[in-house]
């Protein structure tokens, strides 16, 4: 168990020192940043100060070696755009991007458990067509489409909701829906199909021929057991929802990390790029770390093995 | 009053190939306290027969019965919730796979304690001390540690014996065994009978038990009902089944026993040639007629139900001549 | 082919067989029938585009901007599903964007797949350390999140098309691999394959003729998700202006030029984003049945 912690987590710190290879040779390969800073009707001079002035005028490995020495201190170096610390900026967006995915994920799991559940308990029944046709539909709505939509219902002809921003809990409503949206058919589908299995295993029969009432045999005896693939996949599903909230931000204008991304990546400030998809790259491997941790909590074959 | 009775039991379950006749017209009764054995190869319709009198059988079939009584309660009228109240107390069953039939995400204490708490207004420590005792009267050693472990940590003939254990947890009327020792190893079978039936007769608890093992059931049972094709083909106290076995089928099964003397060494062990019918047709007559060496032309024709004793019944033509000289 | 593997002699007898049962079950099943049907509609308007008689999709005329679809008041015959902001035909520019759509989608999935399938085949096939290799790179795939990078990507090489289409492609084949690398495993153990090397079949022999064709079936499900998740993208992207350009009439360019429309002619984005909707359900609604049409018959 231990062994495994270890191995598991060396390979989770070479993963994440991968992707920051990679995020910062894909960018930095890609041409000249510095003209690219200095924009089209700069002289040669200015270019070339600014060369200097940001060390691109270095080898690509120490320029690499550099920028990793200052993420390991939290320094990822200097927007060009907004001549700040990149730090700074993230960690001013970050928590809108972290409130986002946690909402909406918590409205995928109150939606998609119970209704996964209803759907396995009454197979076949028209609850679980119902939510069959929901998660197909569902996951053929695109998600900038959704959020566009929602606002026109709900922001223009209801006026109930703002249209945009990311300043009260009311601007987290809509952009909640269009982000969890996403996860619903994932994690209904794992559950209903969880306790299907669950329901059909000998346990459950086990637990009836005892007399226990139904909500006790479903709730405690099912529901914990088919729930254990659902936990992992929630964590990994937050993951997926902090790197697709860039659309969601876009369309609802959040000042969040993705708007940050969205518009950095546009701007060409590089910096601001890769370490966002550094981060939220490391983010994702935590939480897949986490996944397997809480797989191991909730199974106890795997916890005392 | 008999504990249980069962009158004309049929189950249906209808599959893609058609509706399948599991169980075709099953009569039989139960006093306190006896041991019924029921034995027939595989397929027979033991098992659903055992889970139709606890109503857990599977979601699609359908059961039907002229009378299902047990301790007084018309089981066929009986309300969810009054089921709910006898299942794990009046009523208990052992399954045949020790190794699934346990929660694995629960400890063994939780599962077992679970019954008591559920049926009966106990403390959680009154409900532990009981559970302590019952796995050490299973012939569990420590029984306090084991408590606090979780099935995949217990070997399938240690898990047996906490089915067991959680199945005497209310210490209910009737105990239903089906096939409790098919999946254990040779050596645990005997250890796991041993303590089934110490048990039984300890609680004085009435018992069906699903077995294969015809050495088994002349040892503990004191009646014996033969199943084939989801029908009972022969059933009467062990004594005079195994003496005067009526029906060639329930001859069958005791020539494929194994027996000192009579079994030569390096003798293959008899098996009954020929193929269980297809249970999706209507059968008339006798199911049997295909394997059977003494069918005749009658025997397509009806079903019978002769009565030998008046406690032993055969569901066969040539038992006919018997009855007549009785 | 004079000298078949034996074993292929005792499969193709059966693959006929197989063939006639997949087409029954297929016929049976709803959601692979309505998939079909509504994609080979798709695929049928947008292939014959050129031949329907259709307004250019290009021609701007600026007396006739924003014309409602037919279904409302004002609209006319004349443009079905009205006009945007420049005057051209929506129904053109949607047929249009049909073709990007499709061809964006089947183009990014033979790139995936082609990565995907080769490493998920080399990891099953070899185990050991090229497995172990094949699993890293996916983890480090997975770890990246896709929108952004792709993204970033679109905006590094340009936003013409073909390169949209490149990026995708080397993004979207972390799927393919993990199941391929599962069909693989499965496979190399069976009988057949054994009997192949043992009778000397070379590896890439028995990889093209013994592994693929036994792979297939999980792997064209996947390609019908991946290439719905491709066309998603694609219009994600569009959408925040870094990927298919203007004025090609990519669907989710299509939304993102009526967006500050919508308030006022909430249509201009409905009709794309209802298009983009119906042919991704088409193509998931293809996959999910080819997943239970070709999935081994469950008891009962
Ligand atoms: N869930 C089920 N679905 C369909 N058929 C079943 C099911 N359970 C049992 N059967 C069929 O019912 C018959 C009787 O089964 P069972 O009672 O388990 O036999 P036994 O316990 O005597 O071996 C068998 O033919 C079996 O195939
Ligand atoms: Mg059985």
């Amino acid at each position: 168990m231990l062994a495994f912690g270890i191995r598991r987590l060396t390979i989770s710190l070479c993963v994440a020192l991968t992707v920051s290879i990679v995020a910062f040779f894909l960018l930095h390969m890609s041409g000249d940043i510095a003209q690219a800073i200095a924009g089209t009707d700069a002289t040669p001079e200015q270019v070339s100060q600014i060369r200097v002035q940001f060390g691109l005028d270095r080898p690509l490995v120490e320029q690499y070696l550099n920028w990793a020495w200052g993420v390991l201190r939290f320094d990822f170096g200097t927007s060009f755009y907004f001549r700040d610390q990149v730090t700074t900026l993230i960690a001013q967006r970050l928590p809108v991007t972290l409130a986002l995915g946690g909402i909406s994920l918590l409205l995928a799991l109150i939606i998609s458990v119970p209704l996964g559940v209803l759907a396995a308990v009454k197979q076949g029944g028209w609850i679980d067509r119902a939510a069959l046709m929901f998660c197909v539909l569902g996951q053929a709505l695109p998600t900038f489409w959704l959020g566009l939509s929602l606002i026109i219902v709900f922001s223009v002809t209801l006026r109930w909701l703002p249209v945009s921003g990311s300043g009260t809990w009311a601007h987290f409503v809509l952009p909640s829906v269009a982000l969890g949206w996403y996860a619903i058919p994932a994690v209904m589908r794992l559950t209903r199909n969880g306790m299907l299995d669950v329901l059909a295993s000998d346990y459950i029969r086990t637990a009836r021929a005892k007399g226990l009432r139904m909500p006790t045999v479903l709730f405690k005896h099912a529901l914990r057991n088919a729930m254990i693939p659902v936990v992992a996949l929630a964590a990994v599903q937050f993951g997926f929802m902090l790197g697709g909230s860039i659309v969601v931000e876009a369309v609802f204008s959040m000042e969040g990390l993705g708007q940050l991304a969205w518009q950095s990546i546009a701007r060409q400030d590089f910096p601001v790029v890769q370490a966002i998809v550094l981060v939220l790259a490391v983010l994702y491997i935590g939480l897949t770390l986490l996944a397997d941790i809480l797989n191991a909590i909730l199974d106890p074959r795997i916890r005392i093995a | 009053m008999a504990l249980l009775e069962i009158q004309n039991l049929t189950i249906d379950i209808p599959t893609s190939g058609g509706l399948l006749h599991a169980v075709r017209g099953v009569s039989l009764s139960l006093e306190r306290g006896k041991t019924l054995a029921i034995v027939g190869e595989s397929g027979s319709g033991k098992s659903l027969s055992s889970l139709a009198l606890m109503d857990l059988l599977p979601r699609r079939a359908v059961r039907r019965a002229d009378a299902l009584r047990f301790n007084g309660v018309d089981l066929m009228c009986a309300t969810e919730r009054q089921k709910q109240d006898l299942r794990g107390n009046r009523m208990a069953m052992i399954f045949q796979e020790p190794m699934t039939s346990l929660n694995p995400a629960f400890t063994i204490g939780d599962q077992l304690c679970e019954v008591l708490l559920r049926h009966r207004k106990v403390s959680r420590t009154e409900a532990r001390d009981r559970a302590v005792m019952l796995l050490e009267k299973a012939g569990i050693t420590s029984a306090g540690t084991r408590l606090g472990q979780y099935p995949h940590q217990l070997s399938g003939g240690l898990r047996q014996r906490v089915m067991i254990s959680m199945a005497l947890m209310c210490e209910p009327d009737l105990i239903i065994a089906d096939e409790p020792t098919t999946a254990l190893d040779v050596t645990i079978q005997a250890q796991i009978l041993r303590v089934l039936r110490d048990l039984q007769s300890e609680f004085g608890m009435a018992m069906i038990l699903i077995t294969h093992d015809l050495g088994v059931v002349a040892r503990i049972a004191d009646d014996v009902g033969v199943m084939y094709a989801g029908r009972l083909v022969e059933t009467g106290p062990a004594a005079k089944v195994f003496t005067t076995p009526g029906h060639p089928y329930t001859r069958g099964l005791m020539d494929c026993i194994p027996t000192p003397g009579r079994t030569k060494p390096g003798e293959r062990l008899g098996a009954i040639p020929g193929q269980v019918p297809n249970l999706v047709e209507e059968l008339r007559g006798c199911a049997f007629r295909e394997r059977c060496g003494q069918s005749r032309s009658a025997c397509g024709e009806s079903f019978p139900d002769l009565w030998l004793a008046d406690d032993h019944r055969v569901a066969c033509l040539s038992g006919q001549s018997a009855e007549n000289a009785a | 082919m004079t000298a078949q593997s034996p074993s292929m002699q005792a499969v193709l007898p059966s693959r006929r067989a197989r063939f006639d049962k997949f087409r029954r079950r297929a016929a049976t099943n709803p959601s692979f029938m309505a998939g079909l049907v509504v994609l080979v509609v798709i695929a049928g308007l947008a292939l014959m585009a050129p031949l329907l008689g259709l307004h250019d999709p290009y021609a701007q005329d600026l007396s006739r901007r924003l014309i409602p679809p037919i279904w409302h008041a004002k609209g006319t015959w004349e443009h079905v599903l009205g006009t945007d902001k420049l005057g051209r035909d929506y129904l053109s520019r949607l047929i249009w964007g049909g073709r990007i759509s499709l061809l964006l989608g089947i183009s990014t999935v033979i790139i995936s797949g082609v990565i995907g399938t080769g490493l998920g085949v080399a990891a099953g096939f070899f185990g050991g350390r090229v497995d172990a290799v094949v699993s890293y790179v996916v983890t480090t795939r997975l770890a990246l999140p896709v929108v952004l990078v792709a993204l970033a990507g679109a905006a590094l090489v340009g936003g013409s098309l073909s390169m949209v289409i490149l990026v995708l492609g080397l993004l979207l084949w972390d799927r393919f691999a993990v199941v391929a690398r599962t069909a693989t495993m499965q496979v190399a153990r069976a009988d057949y394959v054994a009997a192949a090397q043992a009778i000397g079949c070379s590896t890439s022999r028995i990889v093209f003729s013994e592994i693929l064709p036994n792979i297939l079936n999980p792997l064209i499900v996947v390609a019908t998700l991946e290439m719905a998740h491709a066309i998603l993208l694609e219009a994600a992207l569009s959408f925040l202006g870094l990927g298919v350009q203007p004025p090609l009439p990519s669907w989710g360019l299509m939304i993102s030029e009526g967006k500050q429309y919508m308030f006022f002619s909430p249509w201009v984005i409905t009709v794309p984003g209802v298009a983009l909707v119906i042919l991704v359900l088409a193509i998931n609604l293809l996959g999910d049945g080819l997943r239970d049409v070709t999935a081994p018959e469950r008891r009962n």
